[in-house]
This record gives structure tokens, C-alpha cells and sequence, in this order.
């Protein structure tokens, strides 16, 4: 039993439990107040809603368990939606076939890998700083989409689009299933195979982890194309969910994959994180944002409660809080025995 | 004990115990230093030297002290406040030093330290800085920043920093441990001007032979314990190693005589500019080859060159009869070659992660399942296979390495080379860090590689440690490969006279 | 001289290609090198420069602040309803007010760091978050345009009326820059707390051992961000004459590239003023130059990016080194 408890918090990390809980309370606390929280029609838009940010999420995510990142998601995605968008428009907008399709989802996918790579050559042979890397790709590629869309949004795709965005299948929202498939992908690939142990080695020393024989420079490459190629399938859901591309839709989430991220327990200096807590967090967003939706405040309180909801997170991990936990419970134990109960 | 006060001295402690969860860091230890004298504080790591030199500055406060004495002023405590308003300055190991600085401004930084906002002199502070640095005899570009410049340059501006705080005692911690031999001289030289200036020297180091030319007496510490205080003259290494491990250090060769094998590795006319010039070099199978000299003698630089870090400008390499010429050091590990860097801090491992991952990161093409994934059931296999093995204490694989000792460590960077199965291993300062008793651990295992066939280069600071451990010492200076001993029939002494010469 | 060359290369570097710019734009536009384009530039950049050298400190300090920009609209916000709730104000208590706001946003990110030892980048990312959600919320999204006359008239410290066109004018956010630039220069070159500053994002442990006061350091940058933010929030409502609670959203980004393209250091220890303003400037000519060669307005973004990355993937190739080890001899 306990070896099966183990296994579990070695799958879903340290972070989990707390995460689980927290989860649990705020689920009973939003029922309790609104009757419609655990309703068919809630559940069920939250489970179109959390998979965006959830992918958005997975794509930061290797990134800054290698001990960087990439500011450049958004955009990223949207390029990859617009590329998607001009091969659909390209034959015939609505009556584009499944060829199409497939075609278009290929092209942005390779969009997306290819600017995330680019992202990883730089880092990887000049040395340059992730954050000023995908800060300069970011504003490449939204001046690239602005410049390419003249600021506009681009629509007209073929019904069959919506069903990616807005489908389910076995009473599941198709987009959610997507997302798990590429979580549990992501999962596999970051735990069990060469390329993820590497990332983590990368992230933790660089130099030694090349000292060790592994190629960092190309373990960095593929990870930022890798990142890039989750952007690409974020940003063809996100032409379906809203049957549209315009640059800088998504826009507000950049920073919120971020917060998702830290709030699931990865070592903001990398080496360490895992899958399963982030993918949490994203849920427990979705959880506070429409939870509060419910009971009448708006999406800018459910911003600000995130951010607040993090600070209060990081306090209850931080060392400082948990010794002065520590010494307050001692000195509870010290004030409950009578004087000269000291062993 | 009245009367006790000697204005001779410019510390004296008497009676301190320190504890550490329960553990004696120091139990019931003296220490004095005479006034401009160079004292040598000895003793391995862990043996409580820097938890002393701690509660000098005023960073730890003792459990118990019989007696605190500052330049003959008694004293209930020591605060850090009052340490260095008293002069007394320690030169950290790391240095402490602000890389993208100025030395002039590293030399003064303390008269900048404070809340009261006041301008900062920049004229002056060159002014003064200069005045330190012509009393040490030294020039150094005020304005250049201080990552410019080398690693005893920084040591001269640590030291210039303590002067200007006016110190009478400084405490310098392994202050050699990355200089060269000409570097460590002007060091010394240095440190003799100090001391003839009446500043009392606190000298730590494990290097012997510069303790003992350097220091007038020599304070022993071992298990936070005081050993004795002896004068230095007289002194001789061997006695001093043994009073700091407290082992008798054998004088005897391990190494066999036997037949060599095949030969596995051979360098012929390696050269790379600046660094080493026209080596030749052969290892069999079966053969620890021993590798000595100063540092900056090239030794880790060819070693580099022979894991493709580096490329040779001229000569060739031959593997197993085969030429070798490694494009990266991936290239190396997979013809056969692993490399034990002497960094295991930095390179050798990685700090952050687990023994499992530490010990796997080199062979992880062999843990693969039929899927292509690693499979979990083969790394745990291996890492129970070399814990066994060579005897590693850990607790669980997913440990974090860093919590194992140094010995321990050392054996799981071994273990992630041998599971590579290499041709040759190439040791670069196995022991540093590693403590007496594991150090002896390592070198039982070094030995049953070669036994089993491994050609092995063990590259070392230590005389003794090639001396013992190898089959063949060659001796390296300048950049070349000046000389071969054969550690059956040279005694240490000759050795030691040799490379110290 | 050969010093400033061998410490401030990236800035050097940078004077050398916004001069370039300078030189191509001047010949191949009329309009570049004019008077009036030239303090339009200088007038349409003073707001970004203020954020620029509040964000500098913090990066020398080994910080980092998302916050600045949204803690610039709660400022703006917060001091808009005061001073209308006051009955108008003036320029004194506009100062006062926008300038402690400003500082207590800014100690609250320290106070977090500090107290709790959370990085920056995890702090300041969740005060953006905080901030910017609750002035969302608590203003509706809703613009204030019934500001007091003082804040919105457009004061020129510097005219001249070019002949045949409109006067060339500086107004009043540039002069406030200049201060704000001149201050923060003087603190972190000429004050003991400023070099305490650079030494603490150089080797915090070794500032520590220092004696150095490292809940004072964070304090200090953090609330110098704080303060230039406060600052930057009065000019903004200045140039444009509203309040609105969304108009610098995004803007930390972009700034924060030009400081870093300035040779800044993510991780503490370096940076410069020249560097700043050359970095900020730098953005600014290309994206004028691009408007005056009539390239289309939404290509600027684009060639700006890719500027910056090409900026970067260069900016570590020291050719000196290329040259010695073509011929063999690194290290």
C-alpha cells in the first residue's frame, strides 16, 4: 500500500498532494456557493476552455525544466494558425477538403518547430539568454503576423474545423482529450525517453551534462522546436474555439502559462519538474476563473485572484514559512506539556 | 589565570566547543597566533578548521570558550561588527571578490558598504587602492574589471582588500589551491612582506610542503580536535600528514611488477600551442600510468585534448592500433575513453539531481526497453549493480547526489564511467575533496580496473598518490613530458626533489 | 579611453550601429534629420527611458520586474481618482502622489523577494498578474478622460519655429527623463548604495559577507522601479491626456529588451545608462526611420524582432577570438 503511495507521488511529484487538495477545497467551496458549478453546462466549459492554456502551458513548460524559456508561445501558435488559415483559405475557405486539412496542419506545425528551433540555435550556439531570445522572436513573429494579416482576422475555414474546437467524442470535448494526448505525450517524453532525461541535465548544468557526453546543443534545438510544435497544435485549436486568426488572440496567457507553471512546483532555475502538477494547475485556474465567473465577478478578478493565488502559493512553499510553521508548532507542543515534562 | 594577558599575541582561544546538531564541530580546541607571525592551520576537510575560522569572525558563537582573546583585549564574544573593527579578515577560498567591478573598487569596496548614503570617491578610492597594492609591490590595472584578470591577480586583490580594512590577522583559506607554482612563490613572497609588517597570517592548506616552508608553527586539528601546536622547523611532511589523517602514511608500492598487456593508447608529437608541446605518450592494458606535476604543467589541458574537448595542432593519436582523432568529447566516450574531471563540484556531476541520473547519464543508450524508453527496471538494476560493486553508502537512488560525502561521490562518478565500459579512464585529481580514508577506497578500486584490464592515466597533484598507485610516473613541466620514474626503484624523496626542484 | 572601449563593448557596439542608422536614415530621408522629427522622437521616448533606468537598477541588482508597466496604469489610475476626488491637484501633488505609489508597488515586490526568498521573475509575474486584474476589475475597464488641466496641457520647455513649418518642441515628459536618467545615473555610478547595488547582482554572497544589507539592496531597486514607474505613469498621462487602464499592457516586454539589447545583464551586475538609453533609442530610430522610409507600419514590428535577434546572435562573437583561433590559439 505504501509502496503504491509512493509510486504515486513519485509520478505526480512532491507538489501534487497540496495541489490535490487545494483542488478538492476549491471545488466544494464554488459548489457550495453556486448550484450550477458542478452543472453539466459548466464542467462541460471548462473542459473547453482549460485546454488552451493547458497547451500553452505544455509548451513552456520543457523550456524552463531546461532552465530557460520561451516568451514567443503565443505568437508562435498564432503564426502557426495563420499558416494554417492561408492553406485552407488557399483552396477554397469554407470548402477546403480533408486534404487540405491535413495539408494545413502540417505546414503550421512545421511553422511552429521551425521558429521554435530557430529560438534554439541562438540559445544554444551564441549562448544567448533564453528570455532575451524568445523575447526578440516574440516580437518578430507578431510584427511578422501583423505585418502579414495588416492587423486584421482572417476567416471563412470549413465547418468541419469546429469540430476540433467545439466537438466531443463520448461525451468528452475533443479539445480536452487533445490536450491529455499531448500532456501524456509530454509526460512520456520528459520522464522516459533520452531526450527528456537530457533536458532535465541540461537544466541543471550545462557544462557537466556535456562533460557526461550528452549533446546539449541539440537537446536544446529540439527542445525549443518541440516547444514550438505544441504551439502549432495550440494555435490551430485556437482557429477552431474561435473560428478566426488574428495575432495576439491568446495574447493575456502568455504570462498566465508562466504562472501555471511556477504554481505546479518547477525550479524556476531548472533541472527539475514534472508534467502532472503543472497540468493541475492549469485545471485549478480553470477551477478559480470559472468558479468566480459563476458567482458574478469577471475574468479581470479571476486574473487578479491567479496572480494573488501564486504569491500565497510561493509563501506556503518558501523555506521562511514552513521554519516558522515549524517552531510555531514546537512551541505548541512546549505550551500543551506542564513545566518540568521535559524528558 | 590572571596575569595570562600577552600582549604578544593576536589571538588566543582557549577551551572552545562548537556543536552542530548534536555533533562536536569543535570540541574543547586552542588556538593562539603570535603577533606578525605565519601560522599554518592543518587538517582535512570537515575537521573543524572553518567552523574556527568562523567563530574568529564572529559568524558562529561557540557553545563554551574558556577564553576569547583579540590582540590582548579579553573578550565574552566575537560579533563580525567587532572582528573587523578590530582587523581581523578572512580571504575565502571563493574570494568573495565583484567579478564585473573594478579593482580598484574590489580593493575599497568595504569603505562603500553601509546604509548612510555619501558619494563615492572614485580618485581617491584609485588613490588608496594603489598605495595597498605598492605596499604588497604589486601593479594591477585599477580600472580593468576584476573577471580580466587571473586567479592570483584576484588573490593579490583579496589580500589588498584585507589591508585596507587594516587588518592585523588574516585567515586565508586554500589560497594556492588554483595557483601555480611561480604564482604560489610571489604569493608566499607576499605573505613574508605581511608578516614582517607585524600582520599575523593564518595560512589553511592541505598542500604540506608549502605549509611548512611558509609557517613558523603548525596548529593540527583532527575530528574537531586539537592534535598539538609544533614548531615547524624540523617538521617534515610525512609527520605532519600523519598527525592531520592520523595514519600512519605507508611508504610502500602497491603496484605489482608485472607483464604488460597490449598496448591500448598512444600519442606520439601531440602538440597543442601554450599548452603542451611534442608528447608521446603510451598506456597498456592493465597499467595505471601516473601523470605529475605543478599545475599549469598542462597536464588536465592534454587530457582535454585526448577527451576531443580540445583539438591538437600536431601529432597523432592511436586507439588500439587504430587512429584516433575525437571531434568532441562524445566522439571520445563513444571510441572507449571516460574522463573523472577534477572538478566533480562543476563538471563531475550533476549537483541538482539524482544518484540514479548521475550514475546513468553516460550509458542511458544501453537502459533503453523495447519501445525505445528508458526503461526504469534496467537503471535501477544498474545503479544497485555498481553501488554493490564498489562499494558506494547511499541512501536511495533518488537522492539528491550532494547528499553523499565526497568519497562517495567520487565512486559514483566512477561508476557512470565504468558502466561506458571504456578502454582507458583517464583520472584527473581523483582525491580532491575526498577524505583520507575514502581516498584509499577509490585507488583499492583503481587498482582492480587495471587488474581486470583497463588502461588508466592518473593525473595528480600528489606525489605520494602517484607514487603508490601507479606502475610508471612520468613527470610533466612546461608543457612536456620531462621524465619516467619507475615508482619500484624512486623513492619519494627523489620524486618530491625532482618535481619541487 | 581604450578602457571604455575594452569594459563597454555592447554599447560601443551599439553607438556604432544606431550612428550608422543615424547616417543612413539623414541620407535617405529628408525628414530624419530635422529638428522637429528629432524631439518628436526624443518627446514620443521620454515615457519608455523613465521605465528604461527604473529597470535598469533592478537588473544590476540581479532582479527582474514584469510589474512596471501595470504598475504604472494602477498608479495612473489610482492617483486620476484621488486628485479628482481632491478637486484638481497640481503638479506637486501629482509628483507626490503618483511617486509613493509608485515606490509602495514596488516594495511590495521587494517585501515578497526579500521576505520570502521567491525569485523576481515568479514575484513580479504574479504582481503583474494581481495588479492589473484587480485595476481591470475595480475601474470596469472604463477610461478617465475629465483629467485636471495642469496634468494634460502640453508644457514646451524648449520651441523653436522652423521656417515654413510646425515649431520644434521638447516638451516636459523629456525633461522629467533627464532628471530621472540624471538621478539614477548618480545613484548607481556616484553613490556607496549604487555600487552596493552592483556588487549585491554581481556576488550576492559575497555582498553578504560584505556586510552589505540585502533587504535594504531589494528595497532600494525595487522601489527605485517603483519610482520611475510612478514617474513614467504622470508623463504618459501628459502626452496622451487620459487614463486608460489597459493602454501599457505589454509594454514591460518591449522595454525590457531594449534595456537588455544595452547590455544589461539578466543575472546582475552589469549595465549601464549609456547602454539604456542606447538600447531604447536604438528601437526608437529604427522604428521612425522604417515610418519615414514609408515602409508599412505593421512591417515594424517584424524588422524590430528581427533586428534584435540578429542583434543578439552576434553580439558573442568576439572577433578578435574568431580571428586567433582560425589561426589555432585560443586561450
Amino acid at each position: 500500500m505504501t509502496s503504491f503511495f509512493e509510486k504515486g507521488r513519485a509520478f505526480f511529484g512532491r507538489e501534487t498532494f497540496g495541489l490535490l487538495l487545494l483542488m478538492a477545497a476549491m471545488v466544494l467551496a464554488f459548489s457550495l456557493a453556486s448550484p450550477k458549478f458542478l452543472g453539466l453546462a459548466n464542467l462541460s466549459s471548462m473542459g473547453f476552455q482549460a485546454p488552451l492554456l493547458g497547451l500553452l502551458t505544455i509548451a513552456m513548460l520543457a523550456p524552463m525544466i531546461s532552465g530557460g524559456f520561451n516568451l514567443a508561445v503565443i505568437y508562435t501558435a498564432n503564426l502557426s494558425g495563420l499558416t494554417f488559415a492561408w492553406v485552407l483559405l488557399q483552396f477554397g475557405g469554407p470548402e477546403a477538403g480533408m486534404g487540405a486539412i491535413l495539408l494545413g496542419t502540417v505546414a503550421a506545425l512545421i511553422v511552429g518547430a521551425t521558429a521554435g528551433a530557430v529560438m534554439g540555435l541562438v540559445i544554444a550556439y551564441v549562448g544567448a539568454h533564453p528570455i532575451l531570445v524568445s523575447l526578440a522572436m516574440m516580437i518578430f513573429l507578431r510584427g511578422l503576423g501583423e505585418f502579414l494579416t495588416k492587423g486584421g482576422d482572417i476567416s471563412g475555414f470549413p465547418e468541419s474545423i469546429a469540430v476540433l474546437g467545439h466537438g466531443t467524442l463520448l461525451g468528452i470535448p475533443v479539445p480536452m482529450i487533445l490536450f491529455g494526448l499531448v500532456a501524456l505525450v509530454w509526460h512520456i517524453l520528459l520522464r522516459r525517453s533520452r531526450h527528456g532525461f537530457a533536458v532535465y541535465m541540461v537544466g541543471s548544468n550545462i557544462r557537466a551534462a556535456e562533460y557526461s557526453g550528452l549533446n546539449t546543443k541539440r537537446t536544446l534545438v529540439a527542445i525549443y522546436a518541440l516547444s514550438g510544435l505544441v504551439c502549432a497544435i495550440a494555435g490551430i485549436l485556437m482557429l477552431s474555439r474561435f473560428n478566426s486568426v488574428r495575432v495576439g488572440h491568446g495574447e493575456a496567457l502568455l504570462l498566465i502559462t508562466v504562472l501555471a507553471i511556477f504554481l505546479g512546483g518547477i525550479d524556476p532555475f531548472g533541472g527539475h519538474g514534472k508534467v502532472a502538477p503543472v497540468i493541475l494547475s492549469v485545471l485549478i485556474l480553470q477551477v478559480l476563473s470559472s468558479g468566480l465567473n459563476l458567482i458574478g465577478a469577471n475574468q479581470h478578478l479571476a486574473t487578479a485572484v491567479w496572480g494573488l493565488f501564486l504569491v500565497a502559493v510561493m509563501i506556503v512553499r518558501s523555506e521562511r514559512f514552513q521554519e516558522s510553521v515549524q517552531s510555531f508548532t514546537v512551541a505548541l507542543h512546549h505550551m500543551s506539556k506542564p513545566a518540568g515534562g521535559k524528558s | 589565570m590572571a596575569g595570562d594577558v600577552n600582549e604578544g599575541y593576536a589571538l588566543r582561544l582557549k577551551g572552545v566547543t562548537k556543536v552542530f546538531g548534536g555533533i562536536k564541530a569543535l570540541d574543547n580546541v586552542d588556538f593562539d597566533v603570535r603577533a606578525g607571525e605565519v601560522h599554518c592551520l592543518a587538517g582535512e576537510n570537515g575537521c573543524g578548521k572553518s567552523t574556527l575560522i568562523k567563530i574568529v569572525t564572529g559568524v558562529y558563537r561557540p557553545e563554551t570558550a574558556d577564553l576569547i582573546e583579540l590582540f590582548g583585549e579579553k573578550l565574552e564574544a566575537i560579533t563580525p561588527v567587532m572582528a573587523r573593527a578590530k582587523g581581523v579578515s578572512v580571504i575565502w577560498q571563493d574570494l568573495a571578490l565583484f567579478p564585473n567591478m573594478s579593482v580598484a573598487e574590489n580593493i575599497a569596496f568595504d569603505e562603500m558598504v553601509g546604509l548612510r548614503p555619501k558619494g563615492v570617491d572614485h580618485a581617491g578610492m584609485k588613490t588608496r587602492a594603489a598605495a595597498v597594492l605598492a605596499r604588497l609591490g604589486v601593479t594591477l590595472d585599477l580600472n580593468a574589471p576584476l573577471e580580466s584578470l587571473l586567479i592570483a591577480q584576484r588573490q593579490v586583490v583579496a589580500i589588498a582588500r584585507a589591508l585596507m580594512n587594516d587588518a592585523r590577522l588574516i585567515f586565508m583559506d586554500e589560497p594556492t589551491a588554483s595557483l601555480t607554482q611561480s604564482e604560489t612563490d610571489r604569493l608566499l613572497d607576499i605573505v613574508r612582506k605581511l608578516s614582517a609588517d607585524g600582520v599575523a597570517i593564518v595560512f589553511v592548506s592541505h598542500r604540506l610542503a608549502e605549509v611548512l616552508e611558509i609557517a613558523s608553527r603548525v596548529t593540527a586539528v583532527r575530528d574537531g580536535r586539537l592534535v598539538g601546536v609544533y614548531p615547524t622547523k624540523g617538521m617534515t611532511q610525512a609527520r605532519l600528514g600523519e598527525l592531520m589523517t592520523g595514519h600512519l602514511l605507508e611508504d610502500k608500492v602497491v603496484a605489482a611488477s608485472k607483464d604488460s598487456g597490449p598496448i591500448v593508447f598512444q600519442a606520439s608529437g601531440l602538440t597543442r600551442p601554450k599548452q603542451f608541446t611534442d608528447i608521446d605518450l603510451t598506456i597498456h592494458a592493465g597499467e595505471v600510468v601516473g601523470l605529475v606535476g605543478l599545475i599549469g604543467a598542462g597536464r588536465t589541458e592534454l587530457a582535454h585534448t585526448i577527451m576531443g574537448m580540445t583539438q591538437a595542432a600536431s601529432g597523432t593519436m592511436q586507439l588500439q592500433g587504430k587512429p584516433y582523432r575525437p571531434a568532441s568529447i562524445r566522439d571520445a566516450i563513444a571510441q572507449g575513453l571516460a574522463y573523472v574531471s577534477e572538478d566533480r563540484l562543476q563538471l563531475g556531476l550533476l549537483q541538482k539531481q539524482s544518484i540514479a541520473d548521475n550514475a546513468a547519464i553516460a550509458v542511458l543508450d544501453t537502459l533503453l526497453d523495447g519501445t525505445g524508453l528508458i526503461s526504469p527496471a534496467k537503471k535501477d538494476d544498474l545503479i544497485t549493480g555498481w553501488v554493490k560493486k564498489l562499494g558506494i553508502k547511499i541512501g536511495k537512488p533518488e537522492n539528491a547526489i550532494s547528499t553523499l560525502s565526497g568519497g562517495n561521490q567520487q565512486k559514483v562518478v566512477l561508476a557512470k564511467w565504468l558502466a561506458t565500459q571504456p578502454k582507458l579512464l583517464i583520472l584527473d585529481s581523483p582525491t580532491v575533496g575526498v577524505d583520507v580514508g575514502a581516498r584509499a577506497g577509490i585507488f583499492r578500486i583503481v587498482r582492480e580496473l587495471a587488474d581486470q584490464g583497463l588502461a588508466i592515466l592518473l593525473i595528480t597533484d600528489e606525489v605520494t598518490e602517484a607514487m603508490f598507485n601507479a606502475d610508471r610516473v612520468l613527470h610533466m613541466a612546461q608543457g612536456r613530458i620531462i621524465a619516467a620514474h619507475d615508482p619500484r626503484t624512486t623513492s619519494v624523496a627523489q620524486m618530491e626533489a625532482a618535481i619541487y626542484a | 579611453m581604450r578602457d571604455f572601449l575594452k569594459n563597454r563593448q555592447v554599447e560601443f557596439r551599439l553607438f556604432l550601429v544606431l550612428a550608422a542608422l543615424f547616417v543612413v536614415l539623414s541620407l535617405t530621408t529628408d525628414t530624419f534629420f530635422t529638428l522637429g522629427n528629432l524631439t518628436s522622437l526624443l518627446n514620443n521616448n521620454s515615457v519608455n527611458l523613465i521605465w528604461a533606468v527604473g529597470l535598469l537598477v533592478v537588473l544590476i541588482a540581479g532582479g527582474i520586474d514584469i510589474s512596471f508597466a501595470v504598475a504604472s496604469s494602477v498608479v495612473q489610475f489610482v492617483a486620476a481618482s484621488l486628485l479628482i476626488g481632491m478637486g484638481g491637484g497640481n503638479w506637486l501633488l501629482g509628483f507626490l502622489i503618483c511617486g509613493s505609489l509608485g515606490v509602495g508597488l514596488g516594495l511590495i515586490n521587494a517585501a515578497l523577494i526579500h521576505g520570502f526568498r521567491i525569485i523576481s521573475i515568479i514575484v513580479t509575474i504574479a504582481t503583474f498578474n494581481a495588479y492589473f486584474g484587480l485595476l481591470m476589475y475595480l475601474s470596469r475597464g472604463r477610461s478617465i478622460y475629465a483629467l485636471p488641466d495642469w496634468w494634460t496641457d502640453r508644457i514646451a520647455i524648449f520651441s523653436y519655429q522652423v521656417e515654413g513649418g510646425p515649431a520644434a518642441e521638447l516638451t516636459l515628459p523629456v525633461a522629467v527623463m533627464a532628471v530621472c536618467v540624471g538621478a539614477t545615473w548618480f545613484l548607481i555610478r556616484r553613490m556607496n548604495l549604487g555600487r552596493q547595488l552592483y556588487a549585491f547582482g554581481d556576488n550576492p554572497e559575497g555582498a553578504r559577507r560584505a556586510g552589505v544589507n540585502l533587504a535594504v539592496m531589494q528595497g532600494l531597486a525595487f522601489g527605485w522601479c517603483g519610482l520611475m514607474a510612478g514617474i513614467a505613469a504622470l508623463m504618459q498621462v501628459n502626452i496622451v491626456q487620459e487614463v486608460v487602464p489597459n493602454a501599457l499592457y505589454g509594454r514591460e516586454l518591449e522595454v525590457l529588451s531594449a534595456v537588455v539589447l544595452g547590455g544589461a545583464r539578466l543575472g546582475g551586475g552589469k549595465g549601464s545608462i549609456s547602454g539604456c538609453i542606447l538600447g531604447v533609442m536604438f528601437v526608437a530610430v529604427t522604428q521612425n526611420g522604417l515610418n519615414l522610409l514609408g515602409v508599412s507600419p505593421f512591417a515594424f514590428q517584424m524588422i524590430i524582432g528581427a533586428a534584435i535577434l540578429i542583434a543578439i546572435s552576434t553580439s558573442n562573437i568576439d572577433f578578435g577570438k574568431v580571428f586567433a583561433s582560425a589561426q589555432g590559439g585560443k586561450k
